[in-house]
C-alpha cells in the first residue's frame, strides 16, 4: 500500500476519532489493537486473508471488540479491514498515532514493559521521558512478556532500554 | 611225314574209339598241340596288340605314381620349410615374451618403488594431518565446552531471573528506569 494511502486512511480515522470527541481513547486503543494484531498470526491471517468475505473479516473485528472498546474504535477498524486494508492496519494505526501526537505537539514515546503501569506510572515515564529528550511525549504503553521485566522505551530514533532482556543478553554475551 | 598225318595216326594208333577218351584227366595229345598252338598265337596277338597300350597304361601310372610322390616330396619339403618358419616363429615369441616379461617386471618394480614413496608420503601427510586434527579437536573442544557452559549458565540465568521476577520486583524495575532517565538529560 503506498504512503499516501496510509496517510489517507490515517487522516480519515483521525478526523472521525476527534469528531467524536474521543480520540485519546480510540488512539490509545487502537495502538494496542495494532500490536496485537502484529504479534498474533493467527489474528493477522484472519483479518488480510482475501478468502474470507469482507462481512466475515468484520465480524470477527466485532467479536472481538465488542464491548471492550469505544463503539468508534470498534467501527474504524472494522471499516478498514472491510475495505480490505487489514495488512496495513498497524502502518495506519501508527501515522495516525503519530498525526495525533503532532496535533498535540506531542513524540510518541513506545514503551515495552513485562507488566501493565499504573496511571501514575505513565505519567512520571512520560515526565522523565520528556526531561531525557527534551519533547513533550505521547507515551503508548505495549505490554510484552519477551521484556521479561524493567522498561524498553523508544522515541523518534531514541530507545531507552533498561529491559530485563537486554541485561540478560548481555550478559550471554560475556559469558 | 605231315603234322596232320602224323596227329591222325597218332590217334587211329591210340584209340581204336574215339568217343572216348584215353585219360580222366589229360585230353588227346592232339588237342594239347592245337591247344598250346592257339595258346601261343593268342598270347602272342595278345603281346603284340595289348602289349603297347597295357605298357602305356603302366607308364602312364608309373608317371601318375611318380607324379604323386614327387608332389608328397615337394609337401615334405614346403611342411619342412613351414616348420622352419614355425619354429624360428616360435623362437621370436619366445624372445618377445622373455622381453616383455622383463619390461613387465621393471614396471611393475618402478611401480612398487613409486607406490612405497606415495604411501610413505601420504603416511606422513596423514600423520600431520592427524596431529593438526587433535590439536583443532582439542580447542573445539575447549570452545564447545566453553560454549555449553556458557549456554547453560544463560539458560540458568534466564530461569533464576524469571523465578525472581515477582510483582514487587517488576515495579522497582519500572521505577528504577523512571528515576534514571528523569536523572538524565
Amino acid at each position: 500500500m503506498s504512503s499516501d494511502r496510509i496517510d489517507g486512511y490515517a487522516r480519515a480515522l483521525f478526523e472521525i476519532a476527534r469528531a467524536e470527541g474521543t480520540l485519546d481513547e480510540v488512539e490509545d486503543e487502537l495502538f494496542r489493537f495494532a500490536r496485537s494484531l502484529e504479534g498474533s498470526d493467527a489474528l493477522r491471517n484472519a483479518l488480510t486473508d482475501e478468502q474470507v468475505p469482507a462481512a466475515r473479516r468484520q465480524a470477527i473485528v466485532e467479536d472481538l471488540l465488542g464491548g471492550k472498546t469505544t463503539p468508534t474504535t470498534t467501527q474504524l477498524i472494522s471499516l478498514v479491514v472491510g475495505s480490505g486494508r487489514g495488512r496495513d492496519l498497524p502502518a495506519i494505526i501508527d501515522r495516525l498515532v503519530q498525526r495525533a501526537s503532532s496535533s498535540k505537539q506531542l513524540e510518541v514515546a513506545e514503551v515495552r514493559t513485562a507488566v501493565a503501569l499504573t496511571a501514575d506510572q505513565q505519567t512520571r515515564l512520560a515526565a522523565a521521558l520528556a526531561n531525557a529528550t527534551g519533547k513533550q511525549v505521547n507515551v503508548k504503553v505495549i505490554v510484552d512478556p519477551a521484556v521479561l521485566g524493567g522498561v524498553v522505551a523508544t522515541v523518534g530514533d531514541t530507545v531507552i532500554d533498561g529491559s530485563v532482556r537486554t541485561r540478560l543478553e548481555q550478559l550471554k554475551a560475556r559469558l | 611225314m605231315s603234322l596232320y598225318a602224323l596227329l591222325l595216326a597218332t590217334a587211329e594208333a591210340g584209340h581204336e574209339d574215339i568217343s572216348q577218351t584215353p585219360s580222366w584227366i589229360w585230353p588227346e595229345g592232339y588237342e594239347i598241340a592245337f591247344g598250346g598252338l592257339a595258346s601261343v598265337i593268342v598270347f602272342g596277338l595278345l603281346f603284340w596288340k595289348a602289349g603297347p597300350v597295357v605298357k602305356k597304361g603302366m607308364q602312364a601310372r608309373t608317371d601318375r605314381i611318380q607324379k604323386d610322390l614327387d608332389g608328397a616330396a615337394a609337401a615334405l619339403s614346403s611342411a619342412a620349410a613351414e616348420a622352419a618358419d614355425i619354429r624360428q616363429a616360435k623362437g621370436d615369441i619366445e624372445s618377445e615374451r622373455s622381453r616383455l616379461l622383463a619390461d613387465a617386471d621393471m614396471t611393475a618394480a618402478q611401480v612398487l618403488r613409486d607406490g612405497r614413496a606415495r604411501i610413505e608420503a601420504e603416511v606422513i601427510e596423514v600423520e600431520a594431518k592427524a596431529a593438526d586434527d587433535l590439536v583443532q579437536l582439542e580447542s573445539r573442544s575447549g570452545d564447545e565446552l566453553r560454549g555449553e557452559i556458557a549456554r547453560l549458565s544463560a539458560e540458568v540465568s534466564d530461569r533464576l531471573v524469571v523465578d525472581q521476577l515477582d510483582s514487587a520486583t517488576h515495579n522497582d524495575l519500572i521505577e528504577s528506569f523512571i528515576a534514571k532517565v528523569g536523572a538524565s538529560k
